[in-house]
């Protein structure tokens, strides 16, 4: 198996989510089969291949520096579950 | 053991573009909170950016002026954070392709010249803004996410605080020149980052180092790094170990805490943008861009020397800033002496400036107005001194000098019959100071002379003045 319970966590714990110990193993086991299927790739010889730096092939899609109308500060607060003096309200913040 | 003070830092600047860097909200600065925004910049699911093209167009030039090689091939990344100042849980940046690589800035400390290296510039958005006044809860201002920034990276190059000082002053002249930003660092326009680590003189190996995020000033700069060499020199001779860690700098207490909260190893997980196409950038754009370069301050400084037979000095003074530059230069072109203005920009000019709040940015006296003055001086129509009460009256009434000089009858003394009369008297009422003269005391004329300027209110024309005193008092001695 490529991917450990540790390994699960780890991402868990960045990605901010919470698993019980069933699914990290069940998750070690199906991500781990993920990617030992796409290690499948490794096999391939690619030295003669150009490295992928991006996706698409298209390149330079710029706009021009023009200013057009914002939101109203009622409308960017309007899908923020908690807003206090114009402001999105989150939970409290360390400094 | 002799130790050494590694610095490595990383400079923000925001580029001073009408809009945002993948929206077209605009970038101003003091806006009612969170009305300057639109769903791309709120991180609404679906949106698409698209890359503001005067962004790249600032990024080459800064990179070209930092003497940076500029990318062919670059792309934007995705940097992953949980912080809510960024709505996207993102910040859009570079990672391994950044715009601009391998620069140099050269800084002269204490006489010494050396070059500062640059490793990286690259191009990302700002974050919003938070703000710790809610009584249960933080409060996020969106405004200023998806301000374009540059982050430019430095090789560990530094050794002090005045090296650091003095890099930060150079790149913002010189961003200042390019006018990619204003650098207003009263308005985060520019932010320092400072990776610090001492080892022992003579080592090449680095030591474990503590990094300093956005200092806001000059000032906090150099506090900062001297605090944190001096913390991490004593942890060292106390025989502990440097932890590597993010620190706070409290400019008020003037000290560094540890930040325990970020402990965590960083893990960005940075993968490619797919919402954004890589940037191309040919040959001929980028010589395009350099060839629009204005003057930098290190050209302006030589050819000022040069052209100008300007001390060295005087030539770095009037190329710190660009407008200071843009001054001269007027005045220059209305009034061939250099060294006449130079003197009154540098001595006469700050003071006033000061008393009146303003600045090289705000000044009400214009180049011209200021050669008028001087040419007042120079044909001796007015002596230097009341030339100084002129500029001031000039500064608080926006008159005209020829004007001020005419109203508060300053013109100078220049009749000798008039003259001669005052200094028969002040000869004769001074006979220690004819003594002192006769026994070779050279410095007593000056006594004389201030005597003079004292009865006639500084209007006495001090050549004149003098010549007539040597004549007096020679009659007296013989």
């Amino acid at each position: 198996m490529s991917l450990t319970r540790e390994d699960v966590t780890y991402v868990a714990n960045l990605a901010r989510l919470e698993f019980s110990e069933d699914e990290v193993t069940a998750l070690a086991d199906q991500l781990g089969a993920v990617l030992d299927y796409a290690e499948t790739l490794s096999g391939l010889d690619t030295s003669h291949i150009k490295a992928t730096e991006h996706v698409l092939a298209v390149q330079n899609v710029f706009r021009e520096d023009e200013i057009k109308s914002c939101l109203t500060n009622e409308e960017a607060l309007a899908n923020a579950p908690e807003s206090e003096a114009g402001c999105f309200k989150v939970p409290r913040v360390m400094e | 053991m002799e130790y050494e003070i590694v610095i490595g830092m990383e400079i923000h600047v925001e580029l001073g573009t009408k809009t945002k860097i993948f929206c077209s909200c605009p970038t101003e600065f003091g806006q009612d909170e969170n009305t300057h925004t639109c769903p791309v910049c709120l991180g609404m699911p679906g949106v698409l950016p698209v890359l503001n093209e005067k962004v790249v167009e600032y990024a080459t030039r800064a990179g070209l002026a930092l003497n940076c090689e500029i990318a062919h091939f670059s792309k934007m990344d995705r940097k992953n954070y949980f912080y809510p100042d960024l709505p996207k849980a993102y910040q859009t940046s570079q990672f391994d392709l950044p715009i601009c690589t391998g620069g140099a800035v050269g800084i002269e400390v204490d006489g010494v010249k050396k070059d500062i290296g640059i490793t990286r510039i690259h191009i990302e958005e700002d974050a919003g803004k938070l703000l710790h006044e809610s009584a249960d809860g933080t409060l996020l201002d969106v405004n200023r996410c998806g301000v374009p920034l540059i982050e430019i990276v430095t090789e560990p190059d530094l050794r002090s605080a005045e090296e650091a000082r003095a890099f930060a002053e150079k790149v913002r002249n010189i961003l200042e020149y390019t006018g990619v930003s204003d650098c207003k660092m009263e308005q985060g326009s520019m932010r320092f980052d400072v990776n610090l680590s001492i080892r022992e003189k003579g080592t090449e190996v680095l030591g474990t180092r503590t990094e300093m995020k956005n200092l806001n000033s000059f000032r906090a700069l150099i506090r900062a790094v001297q605090y944190e060499s001096k913390r991490q020199i004593i942890e060292l001779k106390k025989g502990r170990e440097i932890i590597q860690e993010t620190r706070k700098w409290d400019d008020t207490k003037g000290v560094s805490s540890s930040l325990r909260s970020k402990e965590e190893a960083h893990d960005y997980r940075y993968f490619p943008e797919p919402d954004l196409v890589p940037i191309v950038l040919e040959p001929s754009y980028i010589e395009r861009i350099k060839s629009k370069l204005p003057e930098l301050p290190e050209a302006k400084k030589k050819r000022y020397v040069e052209e100008y037979k300007l001390p060295e000095y005087d030539a770095g003074v009037l190329t710190t800033t660009g407008v200071t530059a843009r001054f001269f230069e007027e005045a220059v072109a209305l009034y061939n002496e250099p060294k006449q203005i130079s003197n009154w920009m540098m001595v006469e000019i700050p003071p006033l400036l000061k008393e009146n709040e303003q600045s090289m940015e705000t000044i009400t006296i214009t180049p011209a107005l200021l050669v008028e003055l001087l040419k007042l001086v120079r044909d001796k129509v007015i002596s230097g001194t009341s030339g100084k009460e002129v500029l001031k009256e000039m500064f608080v009434s926006g008159k005209n000098a020829g004007d001020i000089v005419k109203e508060q009858g300053l013109a100078q003394m220049s009749d000798t019959g008039e003259l001669e009369a005052i200094i028969e008297k002040i000869v004769a009422d001074n006979p220690k100071s004819v003594e002192d003269i006769g026994a070779g005391n050279e410095k007593a004329y000056g006594f004389l002379t201030g005597q003079v300027m004292k009865a006639t209110k500084g209007k006495a024309n001090a050549q004149v003045a003098n010549e007539i005193i040597r004549a007096v008092v020679a009659r007296h001695l013989a």
